[in-house]
C-alpha cells in the first residue's frame, strides 16, 4: 500500500544494515549509501551493522521508516513490503527484526511510524570477503532505482529533492 | 544396548552469533556429557594477509558487527608498535579511551537489560513468551527506556570518536585522526550525570540479584578456575584499555603478574579439540588440563587490585567482601558487568572535562618495526591482536585470540555443571530447563564472531536423538 498523503516535511528514515565485510551481507549498507549520496531533503540515512534496540529511539522520531537488508533465498531481485510492529518470541542483538524495532519504538516512545522492508537478494554470505557478488550488484542497482522512485511516487519527499544537491 | 539421548540446542538464543549445545543423556536420563560448540570464523586471519598496515584498524571491524570498536582499538595498538610508537600523544590516547569506555558501556548495557534481564527478573524457568525485553518494559517502562537511552549514549560517544557507527576510522597507527569538538563535548556532558545515576541504579539491580539469590548463584555454574586480565602497570588497578597481564589461580595467587602482553605467546598455548572449531587456550605453566582460565568482567574484578574511580571502586570492594576473595560464580558476571558500566561512565565524565581532548597533537611517529601486538580488555574480556608486516607494509601474519576463545573451557564447564544439576534424571526435558543452560552461556556474553545475520537466518532448533542417531523429539521456533 503506497503512502498517499504527500507531505514535504515528512521525516523519512532509511536504515540500511549488514556487514560489508561478509560479502552480500553488505547489501543493506550499500543501498543506504547510494540513497544517502542523493542528499534527499527530509531523509535521514542510518547505516549500521545490524538493527539494535537503540534504533527504536530514531525510528520513533520519524514519520516513515524503510529498512534495507540482504536476504537469503529470495526468488526475486528485491522485495518491498510493508512491515507492522510485532513482538518477536525472543530478542537479541542479532535478532532485532524490523517488526521488533517498530514494536519497541511504540512501547518505549509511544510512536511507531509506518514501516517498509526492502529485502535485496544476496547469494554469497559465507566468508569474510569484501565486495558484492555480481548478481547482488545487479539486484542492488534495481533496488536503488526502485527506492528512489518509490520515495518520489509516495510523496514522502518532494520530487524536486530527489535530484542530487550540488 | 543402553540407550542414550542427544539433545541439541542450536543455535543458542540471545547469544551473539551461532552456537550449538549438545547434551548426551544415558539410559537413566542422567547427563553424560554436555558441550558448547561454536562455529568460530577463522578465515579472517587469512583474509587480512596482504593488506596494508594502515588499513588494518578499519578492516578488522568487519570481523564482527557486535564489538567492532574493540577490534579497531586492539589492531590500532598493534599497529602503533609497527610504526614505532610506544607512547601516544595525550589527546590520542584519551580519545581512544573515550571511544573504548563508550563501547564497553553500551555493550554491557545491551547485554544486561536486553539479553539477561528477562532471565533475572522473571526466572530461568519462566515461560518463553515471558522472558523477553518487551515484558521487562511492560513491567518497568522506565527501566526499558533507560536501557535504550544508555546504549544510545554509548553509541554517540563511538560516533564522536570513531567517526561513524560502521567502519569507524578514528584510531590510526600512531594516534587518532580527530579530537573532540566543544559542541559535541558539551552535548555529551549534558547527559553524563544522568547516565551515571542510571548506571548506579543498574548496578544496584545486579548486586541485589546476586545477594538475594546467593544460593542459586552459588549453585549455578560455580567452579574454581584461574582468571586473567590486563591490569594497570605498577599499581594493578583495573584498566580496560592498556596494561600488563595478570593471571591468578583459583585461590588468588599469581601465576604471572605484570607480564608484558607482547610475551603472551610465552605463557599461553592454544589447544585444539576434535569436536570444536574454536581453540582452547591454556596457561603453559599449568598444562592443558589445569591451565584453562576465564576472562571478562568477573575475571577483571578478581584480578584488579582496585578501581581508580570512586563509585566503581566502592562497588568493587562490596563484591570482593561478598565473595570473601576470588569469586567463581558464573552469574556474578552480571554484578561485575554493571560495576564496569559505572566505571566507564565515571571515566567518560572525567575525560569529557579534560582539555586534552581538544588537543591538536594527534599522531606520533617512530622507527619502523615489523611486528606488533595489541591487547585490550574488550567488553567480553581479554582480546589479543598479533601481526607481522613486511617491508612493503603488507601483513604477513595475523593471530587473534578473542574473549570467547579464552572462555571456551569455562563456558563448557558451566554448561556441564548446569546441565547435570537441572536436566539429570528428568523424565521430560522442558524448554525452561534448557533455558537454564542458555542462561549459563549468556552470563559470559559470548560473541561467536558471528556469521551473517541476513533475513531468513537464526532458527532455534532443539533436537533429541537416540543412540542410533534417530530423531526422537524436536522442539524449535523461528526467530
Amino acid at each position: 500500500m503506497p503512502l498517499t498523503a504527500a507531505a514535504p516535511t515528512r521525516r523519512v528514515l532509511l536504515i540500511g544494515y549488514g556487514n560489508p565485510g561478509r560479502g552480500d551481507d553488505g547489501l543493506g549498507p550499500a543501498v543506504a549509501a547510494e540513497i544517502e549520496a542523493l542528499a534527499i531533503r527530509g531523509l535521514t540515512v542510518d547505516i549500521d551493522y545490524q538493527l539494535t534496540v537503540d534504533h527504536a529511539a530514531l525510528i520513533a522520531a520519524h514519520d516513515v521508516v524503510v529498512f534495507a537488508d540482504a536476504m537469503i533465498g529470495l526468488a526475486v531481485p528485491y522485495r518491498f513490503a510493508e512491515v507492522d510492529a510485532a513482538q518477536p518470541a525472543t530478542l537479541g542483538s542479532h535478532q532485532v527484526s524490523p517488526e521488533a524495532a517498530l514494536a519497541l519504538a511504540r512501547l518505549l516512545f509511544g510512536h511507531a511510524p509506518p514501516g517498509w522492508m526492502l529485502a535485496i537478494a544476496g547469494q554469497d554470505f559465507g566468508e569474510v570477503k569484501e565486495g558484492l557478488s555480481q548478481p547482488a550488484r545487479e539486484n542492488l542497482a534495481g533496488a536503488v532505482a526502485f527506492l528512489r522512485g518509490w520515495m518520489a511516487e509516495a510523496g514522502s519527499v518532494p520530487v524536486a529533492a530527489l535530484h542530487r544537491v550540488e | 544396548m543402553a540407550e542414550t539421548r542427544l539433545i541439541e540446542i542450536s543455535p543458542v538464543t540471545r547469544v551473539e552469533g551461532h552456537g550449538k549445545v549438545t547434551i548426551h543423556l544415558d539410559e537413566n536420563n542422567q547427563v553424560d556429557e554436555a558441550r558448547l560448540h561454536i562455529v568460530e570464523f577463522r578465515g579472517f586471519e587469512r583474509f587480512i594477509r596482504g593488506r596494508l598496515l594502515w588499513e588494518v584498524p578499519v578492516i578488522v571491524q568487519r570481523l564482527c558487527g557486535i564489538c567492532p570498536v574493540s577490534h579497531h582499538l586492539a589492531a590500532a595498538k598493534a599497529m602503533d608498535q609497527i610504526v614505532g610508537v610506544d607512547v601516544l600523544p595525550p589527546t590520542a590516547e584519551k580519545m581512544r579511551r573515550l571511544m573504548h569506555y563508550g563501547q564497553v558501556m553500551q555493550s554491557h548495557v545491551l547485554h544486561f537489560f536486553h539479553l539477561s534481564a528477562p532471565d533475572l527478573l522473571f526466572g530461568f524457568g519462566a515461560p518463553a513468551e515471558k522472558r523477553n525485553i518487551f515484558e521487562v518494559i511492560r513491567e518497568n517502562p522506565e527501566l526499558g527506556l533507560r536501557a535504550v537511552l544508555m546504549r544510545k549514549f554509548g553509541q554517540e560517544i563511538i560516533e564522536a570518536t570513531a567517526g561513524k557507527k560502521i567502519h569507524g576510522t578514528g584510531a590510526i597507527p600512531g594516534g587518532i585522526n580527530r579530537n573532540l569538538d566543544i559542541a559535541t563535548r558539551d552535548r555529551l556532558l549534558g547527559q553524563v550525570d544522568q547516565m551515571l545515576d542510571w548506571s548506579q541504579a543498574a548496578l544496584s539491580i545486579a548486586r541485589t540479584y546476586v545477594e538475594t539469590h546467593a544460593e542459586t548463584v552459588a549453585g549455578f555454574g560455580t567452579f574454581p578456575s584461574s582468571h586473567m586480565a590486563l591490569v594497570r602497570e605498577g599499581d594493578g588497578a583495573l584498566d580496560l584499555y592498556h596494561g600488563r597481564l595478570r593471571a591468578l589461580n583459583s585461590a588468588g595467587a599469581p601465576i604471572f603478574d605484570m607480564l608484558d602482553y607482547c610475551d603472551y605467546h610465552k605463557v599461553l598455548v592454544e589447544d585444539v579439540r576434535s569436536w570444536s572449531y574454536m581453540k582452547f587456550p591454556f596457561i603453559a605453566a599449568l598444562g592443558p588440563d589445569d591451565g584453562w582460565y576465564r576472562v571478562g568482567p568477573l575475571a577483571r574484578m578478581n584480578t584488579a587490585s582496585f578501581i581508580d574511580t570512586p563509585l566503581a571502586n566502592a562497588a568493587h570492594g562490596a563484591l570482593r567482601a561478598f565473595s570473601g576473595g576470588m569469586n567463581h560464580s558464573t552469574l556474578a558476571n552480571h554484578w561485575a558487568r554493571m560495576i564496569e558500566v559505572v566505571h566507564c561512565v565515571e571515566k567518560i565524565r572525567e575525560l569529557l572535562h579534560d582539555p586534552d581532548l581538544q588537543g591538536t597533537d594527534l599522531v606520533a611517529k617512530g622507527e619502523r618495526r615489523f611486528e606488533g601486538i595489541g591487547v585490550i580488555e574488550a567488553p567480553r574480556g581479554n582480546l589479543i591482536h598479533h601481526y607481522k608486516v613486511d617491508e612493503h607494509d603488507q601483513v604477513t601474519y595475523c593471530n587473534l585470540i578473542v574473549s570467547t576463545t579464552h572462555n571456551n573451557e569455562g563456558m563448557n564447564r558451566a554448561v556441564k555443571d548446569v546441565a547435570v544439576k537441572h536436566l539429570s534424571g528428568q523424565p521430560r526435558i522442558t524448554e525452561g530447563m534448557l533455558n537454564h543452560v542458555e542462561v549459563a552461556i549468556r552470563a559470559y556474553d559470548p560473541c561467536l564472531s558471528c556469521a551473517t545475520h541476513a533475513l531468513g537466518q537464526m532458527p532455534l532448533q532443539i533436537e533429541v536423538y537416540d543412540a542410533d542417531a534417530r530423531l526422537i523429539d524436536r522442539a524449535g521456533q523461528c526467530l
